[in-house]
C-alpha cells in the first residue's frame, strides 16, 4: 500500500524536515503553520478590541508600530476593515481548518487506523506546500498599495468586485482571491487523501464501525469539504472576472462610483451569496465536527468509558452532513432572496439542532458512570460541552427568520460564530495537544501549566463572546469602526469594554500554553508510549511516534475503540486479541 | 511512566462546577435581561415576542444540560466506585430519539408557529393606503425620496447623478418634478403602514431601523422592500447594517415618526427637488 | 464486539477512491457554474455567441484521444507495454492539440468581435472553455504520469493507475460535451 516503510535511507535536512512525505511531519508543519498564523490574526483582534472599546482614544505608541494602519495615533476606518477581514479570514482558513483538519487529521489518521501513512504521501507533501504561499501571499497583501482586502471575509460584491469601491478593494482584494484559490486547492488535495486513506488503509479487523469517533469526524469533513469548496472556487474565479475582466457575473447596471457609471450589466450579487454560502455553511460543520471528533476521544480517554452512542453518534453525523448542504440560505434570509425560499431555510436550518443535539447529548452522557480524571484535555472539553450548548441554542434565534431580522449582522452572529468555530475549535485544539503531544513529541507538557492555561482562558473567552450576543441585542451591528456613531448605542459602550478585557486576558492567557508548548519540547519529561492508558491504536507504538508508525508489524484490531472498564478490565487495547477456547474436537493421538 | 491522573481533589471539582454554574447563569441572566430598544412597529411586537419564546424555549434546555453535566462531574468526578458503563443499544436509540423530538419541537414552533405569522406580515403585499418611500442606499448616505402631491416617483437615472441631483431625477419626466429628495431621513405618520422601496447605486447596504426591527438588505440591480407600521411617536435611528466600505459607520439618519399633524406640516413645507 | 474480524484486504489500490474524489470535487465545480449559468440567462441582456467551426475539429480531437486512451487500457490489460506508451503519448498528444486549438477558438473569437467582456454568453464560454481547458492540461499531466510510471516497469495486474487517469479523461470529455451541449443551447 504505502511504499517507503521499508526505505530507511538517511534523510537530509530538506527530505526530513521540510519536504518531507511523512504525515507525521506535515501534521506538525500544519500545526506550527497555524500558531504562526494565529499569532498575526489575534494581534489584529486585539487592535480591533483596543480600539473598539476606547474608539475616541489615540495610541501613539501603536501608531509608531503600525504606521500603515494608524493616522496620528488613530486607526482608520479603512485598515479597520481590513483588520477584521484579515482577522475572519486567517482564522477561519489558516488556522482553525489547517490546525484541526490538516494537522490533527495528518498527525492522527494513520496512526489511529493502523497505517504507515497517508494514501498519497507525495500529494500530502504537494498540499502542505501549498499552503505556505497561500499564507505569504495573505499576511503580504497588507503591505500593497491601498492594503489588504476590506469587504469582509465574506468578500461580497460589489464591494470586492469593484476596485473603486473601497481603498482595500485593490490588490488587496486580488491577492485575497489568489490565496483563497490555493488554500482551496491545498485542502482539496488533503480532503483527496483523508477520504482514500480511511477507506482504503484501514488495518485488519478494523471496520468502519470500530473506527474513533475522531477518524469518523474528519472523513465526514472531508467529505463536506470536497462537496463544497468547489462552489466557493466558482465564485472565485468569476470574482476575479469581474474585477479584471470586465465581466459582469455579480454586478448589475447602473453602479455609480465616484460620478461614473460603470459598464457591467446583467450580473447580481446575489449569485455571489449563493455560491458563497453554499460552501460557507458546510465550511462551519468542517471545523466543528472534528472539534467534536477530539471532544470524544478526549472524554473517553480521561473518563475510562466507551462513547455514549457511538452508532447514533456517527449516525447523527452523516445527518449533519447531509442537512448542512441545504440550509445555506439562513446567511441570506435579509439579502433580497424570494421570501418563500427564506422560509424553507429557515425550516431546514432548524432541523440540523435534531442530530446535533444528538451529539451534544452523547458526548455529555458520556460523562455518566465514568471515572473522571481533571486532565487540562477534560478539563478543555467540559468548557467545549459549555460553548457548544451556548452557541448552539444561541444559533437558533438566527436560524429562525423572523428573529434574524433583528439579529442578522449583529454582534449576536459574532458572539454565536465565535463560540462555535473559535472557541469550540480552539478548546479542541488545546484538548487534543494536551492529549497527543506525548505521541507527537515523545514528551509530557506540564499539568500544572495545562491547568492554569485553562483557568485563565475560559472565564475570558466566556464573558467576551456570550456578552457579544448582549451588544447585539442591544442593537451593536458588526464591522463597525465607530460605535459612538449612533446614539442608542452609547449606552452599551461598557460592554465593550469589558469584552476587551475578558478577551485581552484570554489572549494574553495563551503565553502559558506557547510557553509550556515549547519548553516541554526540549526539557519535558520523556513519554512513555502509552502514558494515559488509553484503547486506541496510536498508542501501540512508541512516543514519538518513529518512521513508519510501528516498528514491526502494524497492529491488528480485534475490538472496538473504546473499551474501558469493559468485560473486567481496566481498559483493553484495541489490538488485543481475545482468546478462543479451544474446540471440542478430540485432540489425534 | 503512566501519567494518567488518579484522584481529582474535591477543591478542584467544586471550582469547575462553580465555573460551569457561573457560565450558565451568565449566559442566562444576559439573556433574560432586556436589552432591546423599546419596539415602536405593529410587526415588531411579533418579531420581540419570537425572541422571548426562542429565550423561554432554550433557556431551560441549557440549565438542563449544566446541571447534568455538574451532576455527573460531581458525582463521578471524586474517585468514588462507579458502575459499569456499558449500555444497551436500546437505551442509546431511546437517548437519540428524545433529543430528537424535543429540539424538533421547540424550534419548528419557534419558526413555524410563532414565526410565520409575523414574516407573512412584513412580507405581505403593501396595502392601499401604505405611504410610499424611496430609499437609495449609497456609499455613504440615505437618498430618500416622495413621491411628492402627484403621487408618483419620477424617472431617475444614474447617468443624471451629481451633487446637485443626487436622486438622478429626469428633469424631462413630469412626474418627476415634484419629487421630494432628503438626505438621511425619513419622516413617517404614526398608526399608518409606510411601504420603503429600497434600492442601491453603488455595493450591497443594509437598512436597518432597531426600534422598528427593520432591516432590509439593499441589492443593486433590484427594488428591496421594507413594509412597516409605526406605533409609538420618536426619533429611531437608520444603520447601515452590510458593510460598504469605509464609511459605512457614519451612513446613519434617523426615522421621525410623528403625528399626522406634524407629518403635514412636514411634508407640506417640502418642494420638488428639481423645483428648487 | 470482541472476536477479531479480519476485514478482507482492499481489491484496489488507493486509485479508485482518489479518482471518485477528484472527480466528485471536479463536477461540483462544473455545477456552480452550470447553476450560475441558468440564473444568468434569465437576464435580460443575454446576446448568444455563435460558434466559429473550430469547436467542432476540437471536439472531434478530444474524442479521438479518449478513443485512443482506450486502446491504451485495453493494452494494459493483456500487459502490452509498448502499445500503452504509444497509445498514452497519442492521446496526450491530442490532448494538446485539444488545448492548442480552445486558444485558437478564443483568437477566433477575438476576430469575430466576441470577448471576454463582450456580453453574459460570451463569457461563460471563454470562464467554461478556459477553466475546462486547464483541467484537461492536468489529465495531460497525469498522463504524462502514467507514461512515466509504464516506462519504468508497467502497471501492475490491476493498472489501476493507468485506469485512474484515463477514467479521468474521459470525463473530462464529458464535461465538454456538456459544456459545448449547455453553451450552444441557451
Amino acid at each position: 500500500m504505502s511504499e517507503h516503510h521499508s526505505s530507511h535511507e538517511r534523510q537530509s535536512f530538506w527530505t526530513h524536515y521540510v519536504f518531507s512525505t511523512d504525515h507525521k511531519m506535515i501534521g506538525k508543519q500544519y500545526y506550527f503553520t497555524a500558531m504562526f498564523m494565529a499569532l498575526f490574526a489575534t494581534a489584529w483582534s486585539l487592535l480591533l478590541r483596543i480600539h473598539l472599546a476606547w474608539p475616541d482614544k489615540t495610541w501613539p505608541v501603536l501608531g509608531r508600530l503600525f504606521p500603515g494602519l494608524f493616522q496620528e495615533g488613530v486607526l482608520l476606518p479603512e485598515r479597520y476593515l481590513s483588520l477584521v477581514t484579515m482577522h475572519g479570514t486567517v482564522m477561519i482558513f489558516f488556522v482553525v481548518s489547517i490546525a484541526l483538519v490538516s494537522g490533527f487529521g495528518n498527525f492522527i489518521i494513520p496512526l489511529q487506523i493502523g497505517a504507515r501513512d497517508m494514501a498519497y504521501p507525495f500529494l500530502n507533501m504537494l498540499s502542505y506546500w501549498t499552503i505556505v504561499p497561500a499564507c505569504l501571499l495573505m499576511l503580504g497583501s497588507f503591505f500593497v498599495p491601498d492594503g489588504a482586502a476590506g469587504s469582509g471575509w465574506t468578500a461580497y460584491p460589489p464591494l470586492s468586485a469593484v476596485p473603486e469601491a473601497a481603498p482595500g478593494s485593490g490588490m488587496g482584494q486580488t491577492l485575497w482571491i489568489l490565496a483563497m484559490a490555493l488554500f482551496i486547492a491545498s485542502f482539496t488535495m488533503g480532503g483527496l487523501n483523508f477520504v482514500t486513506t480511511i477507506l482504503n488503509c484501514r488495518t485488519r479487523g478494523l471496520s468502519m464501525m470500530r473506527l474513533p469517533l475522531m477518524i469518523w469526524t474528519l472523513f465526514v469533513a472531508s467529505i463536506l469539504g470536497i462537496l463544497a469548496f468547489p462552489a466557493l472556487t466558482a465564485a472565485a474565479i468569476m470574482l476575479l472576472l469581474d474585477r479584471l475582466g470586465p465581466t459582469s457575473f455579480f454586478l448589475p447596471a447602473g453602479l455609480v462610483f465616484g460620478g461614473t457609471v460603470l459598464q457591467h450589466a446583467g450580473g447580481t450579487p446575489l449569485l455571489f451569496q449563493h455560491l458563497f454560502w453554499f460552501l460557507g455553511h458546510p465550511e462551519v460543520y468542517v471545523l466543528v465536527l472534528p472539534a467534536l471528533g477530539i471532544a470524544f476521544e478526549v472524554v473517553t480517554v480521561f473518563g475510562r468509558r466507551p462513547v455514549f452512542g457511538y452508532q447514533t453518534s456517527v449516525w447523527a453525523l452523516l445527518v449533519v452532513a447531509v442537512l448542512s448542504m441545504i440550509v445555506w440560505g439562513h446567511h441570506m434570509f435579509v439579502s433580497g432572496m424570494n421570501p418563500a425560499i427564506g422560509e424553507y431555510f429557515s425550516i431546514a436550518t432548524v432541523s440540523i439542532t435534531a442530530p446535533f443535539a444528538i451529539l451534544a447529548m452523547n458526548l455529555v452522557a458520556s460523562l455518566w458512570r465514568a471515572e473522571l480524571r481533571l486532565s487540562p484535555a477534560l478539563l478543555f472539553v467540559l468548557a467545549l460541552m459549555a460553548s457548544v450548548g451556548i452557541g448552539g441554542l444561541g444559533g437558533v434565534f438566527l436560524a429562525t427568520l423572523t428573529s434574524d431580522i433583528y439579529l442578522h449582522n449583529s454582534y449576536f452572529v459574532v458572539g454565536h460564530f465565535h463560540l462555535m468555530i473559535a472557541v469550540v475549535t480552539f478548546f479542541a485544539i488545546f484538548a487534543g495537544t494536551y492529549l497527543w503531544y506525548p505521541k507527537m513529541f515523545g514528551r509530557q507538557l506540564n499539568e500544572t501549566l495545562g491547568k492554569l492555561h485553562f483557568w485563565l482562558t475560559v472565564p475570558g473567552v466566556i464573558v467576551g463572546f456570550v456578552g457579544m450576543h448582549f451588544l447585539g441585542m442591544g442593537g451593536e451591528q458588526r464591522h463597525l469602526y465607530d460605535p459612538n456613531a449612533y446614539q442608542f448605542l452609547q449606552h452599551l459602550q461598557w460592554l465593550n469594554v469589558v469584552i476587551t478585557f475578558a478577551l485581552g486576558s484570554a489572549a494574553v492567557a495563551q503565553i502559558i500554553f506557547l510557553a509550556n508548548f515549547f519548553w516541554s519540547l526540549r526539557f519535558g519529561p520523556q513519554a512513555a508510549p502509552n502514558p494515559w492508558e488509553a484503547t486506541t491504536l496510536e498508542w501501540t507504538t512508541p512516543s514519538p511516534a518513529p518512521h513508519g508508525n510501528w516498528p514491526g508489524e502494524l497492529p491488528v484490531a480485534y475490538r472496538g475503540p473504546y473499551e474501558y472498564r469493559v468485560g473486567g478490565a481496566a481498559f483493553t487495547p484495541q489490538n488485543k486479541p481475545d482468546f478462543v477456547a479451544p474446540s471440542r474436537a478430540p485432540v489425534p493421538a | 511512566m503512566p501519567e494518567l491522573p488518579k484522584r481529582n481533589s474535591t477543591l478542584e471539582v467544586l471550582g469547575v462546577s462553580v465555573l460551569l454554574a457561573a457560565i450558565t447563569l451568565f449566559t442566562v441572566i444576559g439573556f433574560a435581561h432586556d436589552w432591546m430598544p423599546p419596539v415602536a412597529s405593529r410587526h415588531g411586537v411579533g418579531v420581540d415576542g419570537v425572541l422571548r419564546y426562542l429565550f423561554r424555549a432554550t433557556g431551560p434546555i441549557l440549565v438542563i444540560g449544566a446541571v447534568a453535566v455538574i451532576g455527573f462531574l460531581w458525582r463521578y468526578g471524586r474517585g468514588r466506585p462507579t458502575a459499569s458503563p456499558s449500555t444497551s443499544h436500546k437505551t442509546e436509540l431511546l437517548w437519540s430519539i428524545v433529543p430528537v423530538i424535543g429540539m424538533m419541537a421547540v424550534t419548528e414552533v419557534g419558526v413555524v408557529v410563532k414565526g410565520m405569522p409575523v414574516w407573512e406580515e412584513i412580507e405581505a403585499t403593501p396595502p392601499a393606503n401604505a405611504l410610499a418611500i424611496e430609499v437609495t442606499g449609497q456609499q455613504f448616505e440615505w437618498i430618500v425620496r416622495y413621491p411628492g402631491p402627484d403621487g408618483k416617483f419620477g424617472r431617475t437615472s444614474p447617468d443624471l447623478v451629481d451633487k446637485a441631483n443626487p436622486a438622478g431625477l429626469d428633469r424631462n419626466d413630469p412626474a418627476a418634478l415634484d419629487d421630494i429628495v432628503v438626505r438621511n431621513q425619513l419622516h413617517v405618520p404614526v398608526d399608518q403602514p409606510v411601504y420603503v422601496q429600497l434600492r442601491g447605486r453603488d455595493v450591497l447596504h443594509s437598512f436597518t431601523v432597531a426600534a422598528l426591527r427593520v432591516k432590509q438588505d439593499v441589492m443593486p440591480g433590484i427594488f428591496t422592500r421594507a413594509l412597516f407600521v409605526p406605533t409609538v411617536v420618536g426619533r429611531y435611528e437608520i444603520q447601515c447594517t452590510q458593510v460598504c466600505g469605509m464609511g459605512h459607520y457614519r451612513m446613519h439618519g434617523a426615522v421621525y415618526v410623528e403625528t399626522p399633524q406634524q407629518f403635514h406640516d412636514w411634508l407640506s413645507h417640502k418642494t420638488g427637488w428639481l423645483q428648487q | 464486539m470482541s472476536t477479531a474480524r479480519a476485514i478482507r484486504a482492499p481489491q484496489h489500490g488507493p486509485y479508485p477512491i482518489g479518482l471518485l474524489t477528484v472527480l466528485v470535487t471536479v463536477a461540483m465545480l462544473f455545477s456552480a457554474f452550470t447553476a450560475a449559468l441558468l440564473l444568468r440567462r434569465t437576464a435580460s441582456d443575454w446576446i448568444p455567441i455563435t460558434w466559429p467551426p473550430l469547436v467542432w475539429v476540437n471536439t472531434a480531437i478530444l474524442l479521438a484521444s479518449s478513443v485512443a486512451l482506450e486502446q491504451a487500457r485495453r493494452a494494459a490489460r493483456i500487459g502490452r507495454n509498448e502499445s500503452v506508451l504509444n497509445w498514452i503519448s497519442i492521446g496526450a498528444v491530442l490532448g494538446l492539440a485539444f488545448v492548442a486549438g480552445q486558444l485558437a477558438l478564443w483568437r477566433a473569437l477575438g476576430n469575430g468581435g466576441v470577448f471576454l467582456a463582450s456580453g453574459p454568453h460570451a463569457a461563460f464560454v471563454y470562464l467554461l472553455t478556459g477553466t475546462h481547458a486547464v483541467h484537461v492540461v492536468g489529465g495531460i499531466g497525469g498522463l504524462s504520469w502514467a507514461f512515466a510510471r509504464a516506462q519504468r516497469g508497467g502497471f501492475s495486474a490491476s493498472h489501476d493507475g493507468l485506469s485512474s487517469v484515463i477514467v479521468y479523461w474521459h470525463f473530462v470529455g464529458i464535461v465538454w460535451l456538456w459544456l459545448f451541449a449547455l453553451l450552444s443551447a441557451l
